[in-house]
């Protein structure tokens, strides 16, 4: 690796703590962005001559504060700071400085950075954007390609939702244990959102699918600051475990290729030993909920060596589990995959008709119940679930997918036509 | 003399590389190890899981309290080790700068072995286990 790509992954490592401690500093989200950006063209020029310090986000928080300081006084006309030499020259303020950081504050600075891009009124695509933006230190325009708009609409989009944290509160004090989990819950929320954003584009273009690897670094981030919270251990595995499959999911031709139809051989092992680790870790808390939940279902078709190893009875009961922690018709809609395993496609059809109101606009509903009708015989009903489909269908990859199931309608139609003559 | 060259670096940056960095690292560092492998000098050798992975027994009290994480915070991470075979101190410390020319930031802790078992792990056996326990 150059020195380049080296001083640049030690710079996006460090941003998180470091902007959530200018930030706890100046307590202006612009202003501590700002300083932050500073201290990083500083350190392109200095470390590659002198070598990256001993302490990279404490030389950038150092570096970061007094650039934001000068500039203010410069604003106000007043006395500039010493100049850029002797700021470089860190070596014996580093280590106390390092001490500092090392105690109470940089956990709930890095949380609180999190924290404040879930505001409760900003939608989920500007929490996501807002995310992509402070804490991982992506440019609007590669957040603009990842959203699939142009880069003047996003900037407005940010801007906007900076704008709306602006004005709301921002709480800066230490965070008591029972607000500092609710701010746990609602980032962990928030970093499944960025992982689902870019997991369910699937591997058509690079931006997207950036998003998910960004979204295991944050939770891994979170993890390690607080080590002992197992839904953030079942988060990260539950998001391990399905991106091990990415190389798997689509063909060449960008079409989804289903769990069952997958080359396993094609799954990412490293991800699947560390969701797996993480899951043996969580289970000893006996504390469970919902990732946890999901990330045990994802480890029961991991631990698959080929399709017909799937426990299906259990990924039954975990989704009856799930389903008293989190009702929902879409978590009753995955349960019946497993049920068709299980009891066969009529079962698990009777088990999905009620759902059809609560989930009249969702394509996943009628691709099952295509697929259920399908397996039946019963082919005129499912040419009509998958006609309605294919209207509801996000992506092209989705759409395909479900002709790919009318295609094959077709010709079992023209084959048995044929066998009657 | 065996040395242990524990491999210290900062697991934010490492766990950041793309397949295509990772990947160029880990052929640059299998030039490293090429000869160390032909002169019979490589031991064992290990790349870690992340700390999140990590759990810690503590031995201090009775009995011994489990914890989430590593043993210690610290700035950099121990991702993993090298046993090598090496002449001397100054032999050990070629080796270490070699391996940092293939693989900067971080740091190596070279570290003499004071006791040594080469294991009784089968051939083949992979970090999902031995090939025997792996079949269903």
């Amino acid at each position: 690796m150059t020195d380049l790509a080296w001083i640049d992954g030690a710079l996006t490592a460090a941003r998180p703590q470091a902007v959530g401690a200018l930030l706890r500093y100046f307590r202006d989200l612009d202003l501590a962005e700002e300083a932050f950006q500073d201290a990083c063209l500083r350190a392109l020029k200095t470390w590659p001559q002198q070598g990256p310090p001993r302490d990279a986000t404490a030389w950038l928080i150092m570096v970061g504060r007094n650039a934001a300081i000068d500039q203010t006084r410069r604003r106000s006309r007043q006395t500039a700071l010493p100049d850029e030499d002797q700021l470089s020259d860190l070596d014996d303020v580093e280590a106390p400085m390092a001490e500092r950081l090392d105690t109470a504050h940089y956990r709930d600075d890095v949380l609180r950075l999190l924290f404040i891009c879930c505001h409760p009124d900003l939608p989920a695509t500007q929490q996501i954007a807002l995310a992509l933006r402070i804490v991982s230190g992506l440019s609007v325009p590669q957040i603009a390609r990842a959203f699939l708009v142009s880069e003047a609409a996003m900037e407005q989009r940010i801007t906007r939702a900076k704008g709306r944290i602006a004005k709301a509160d921002v709480p800066f004090e230490a965070p008591g244990p029972v607000e500092r989990s609710e701010r746990l819950a609602a980032v962990a929320a928030m970093i499944y959102l960025v992982f689902n954003e870019g997991y369910s584009a699937g591997a058509v273009d690079d931006e997207r699918a950036a998003l998910p690897i960004e979204a295991i670094r944050l939770a891994r981030l979170l993890l390690r600051l607080f080590p002992a919270e197992p839904e953030i251990m079942g988060l990260l595995a539950l998001m391990l475990l399905h991106h091990s499959r990415a190389a798997a999911r689509f063909d060449p031709e960008g079409q989804i290729i289903l769990m069952d139809d997958q080359d396993r051989r094609l799954w990412n092992r490293d991800m699947i030993g560390e969701g797996l680790a993480l899951i043996d870790k969580a289970i000893r808390h006996r504390r469970r909920g919902p990732y946890q939940v999901k990330a045990a279902i994802a480890a029961l078709h991991a631990r698959a060596v080929t399709p017909d190893d799937v426990d299906w009875p259990q990924i039954d009961a975990l989704y009856q589990a799930l389903e008293v922690m989190e009702p929902s018709p879409i978590v009753t809609l995955n349960r019946a995959v497993a049920v068709s395993k299980t009891r066969g496609p009529e079962a698990a059809l009777t088990m999905i008709a009620p759902l059809e109101g609560p989930l009249s606009g969702y394509f996943n509903y009628f691709g099952a119940k295509g697929a259920l009708l399908k397996q039946l015989g019963r082919a005129a009903e499912a040419r009509a679930a998958f006609d309605q489909a294919i209207s509801l269908a996000d992506t092209p990859a989705q759409a395909a997918h479900i002709r790919s199931h009318l295609d094959q309608l077709s010709r079992d139609a023209a084959a048995a036509a044929a066998a009657r003559k | 003399m065996l040395y242990a060259f524990l491999c210290y670096n900062d697991e934010d940056a490492v766990f950041s590389w793309t397949k295509e960095q990772d990947d160029a690292v880990m052929a640059k560092l299998s030039m490293v190890h090429a000869p160390l492998q032909k002169a019979g000098r490589f031991g064992p050798t290990a790349r870690l899981m992340p700390t999140t992975a990590a759990t810690t027994l503590r031995k201090n009290s009775d009995p011994p309290l489990v914890l989430d994480g590593p043993f210690a915070e610290t700035k950099e991470q121990l991702l993993g080790f090298y046993v090598i075979d090496c002449e001397n101190l100054e032999a050990a410390l070629d080796v270490a700068r070699d391996l940092a020319r293939a693989n900067p930031g971080g740091s190596y802790e070279i570290r003499p072995l004071r006791f040594f078992m080469p294991g009784t792990l089968p051939e083949g056996t992979t970090v999902a286990g031995a090939p025997e326990a792996a079949a269903p």
